[in-house]
């Protein structure tokens, strides 16, 4: 991704009431932007996940890491790649030629959505309030993610070493925000 | 707790991420008649009911459950 003056993130402006909160919390939580965090979506048939430059998740619901970058399992023909900022390029020319040839799909959706990176001992409590998944350890742990409702946006969550990372669309950012800081 | 919809590769989760697809039905039928029944006239059962379920928050996957109407307990 190149013009880099155009690229705006939709929570700039709420940097510091994000902060303020953190500090009220008293080091119970974080609550972080993660600008222009690239994504790619990949669809391709699970039979050639191995052809992919990036490991695949096959299990449904988890992460796989490898370097900068991790991918998160979407559904049972589709993932999303996530890396550094402005890396989509990179990443999208790696996948296609991997696998050229193949019916598949590689999108750069760094756009799509917006990154929030909710940390701190206290974050499950938080995300329990707007999130009817079972967030107990048992069956929620570190290296899973989960597409799944929070109040009343759609997010993605990815459950990360001490943090959530939380997706959602650029429209909701601001709507996702402020539901956390009633939670806080 | 909402009532939880197994997802075939989520688990359950709450119906919340579901969308409702209607009673479970064939694909086809051999001739008009069982055709029609087949599209318009759903058994609306009382009890247990074979339904399809569109996972359309999670991972777009359609998953077929059986409910009970009368107590939306999903065996």
């Amino acid at each position: 991704m190149t013009g880099d003056g155009f690229v705006r993130d939709p929570l700039q402006a709420r940097a510091l009431d994000m902060a303020a909160a953190a500090d009220r919390s008293g080091g119970r939580l974080t609550l972080d932007r993660e600008p222009f965090l690239t994504q790619v979506s990949l669809r391709l048939d699970p039979s050639l996940a191995s052809r992919s430059p990036f490991p695949l998740p096959l299990e449904p619901n988890t992460v796989t890491e490898d370097g900068s970058h991790e991918v998160l399992w979407l559904g049972p023909d589709e993932w999303l790649v996530l890396g550094e900022p402005h890396t989509g390029a990179q990443i999208v020319e790696a996948l296609e030629r991997a696998l050229a040839g193949e019916h598949r799909s590689v999108i750069d959706v760094s756009a799509n959505r917006v990154a929030v990176e909710l940390g701190g001992t206290g974050r499950i409590a938080v995300l329990a309030t707007g999130c009817g998944l079972d967030l107990h350890p048992r069956s929620w742990r570190g290296g899973m993610c989960a597409q799944t409702l929070f109040a009343k946006t759609h997010v993605i969550l990815q459950e990360r070493l001490n943090a959530t990372r939380m997706l959602v669309r650029p429209s909701f950012a601001d709507y996702l925000v402020d539901r956390l800081l009633v939670g806080l | 707790m909402a009532v939880g919809i197994p997802c075939a590769f989520c688990g359950v989760r709450p119906f919340t991420e579901f969308t409702f697809g209607g009673e479970w039905r064939e694909l086809d039928a051999p001739d008009a008649e069982s055709d029609f029944q087949r599209v318009y006239l759903p058994e609306n059962a009382e009890g247990a009911q074979r339904e399809r379920w569109f996972h359309v928050m999670g991972c777009r996957t359609w998953s077929t459950v059986v409910r009970d109407t009368r107590t939306n307990e999903v065996g």
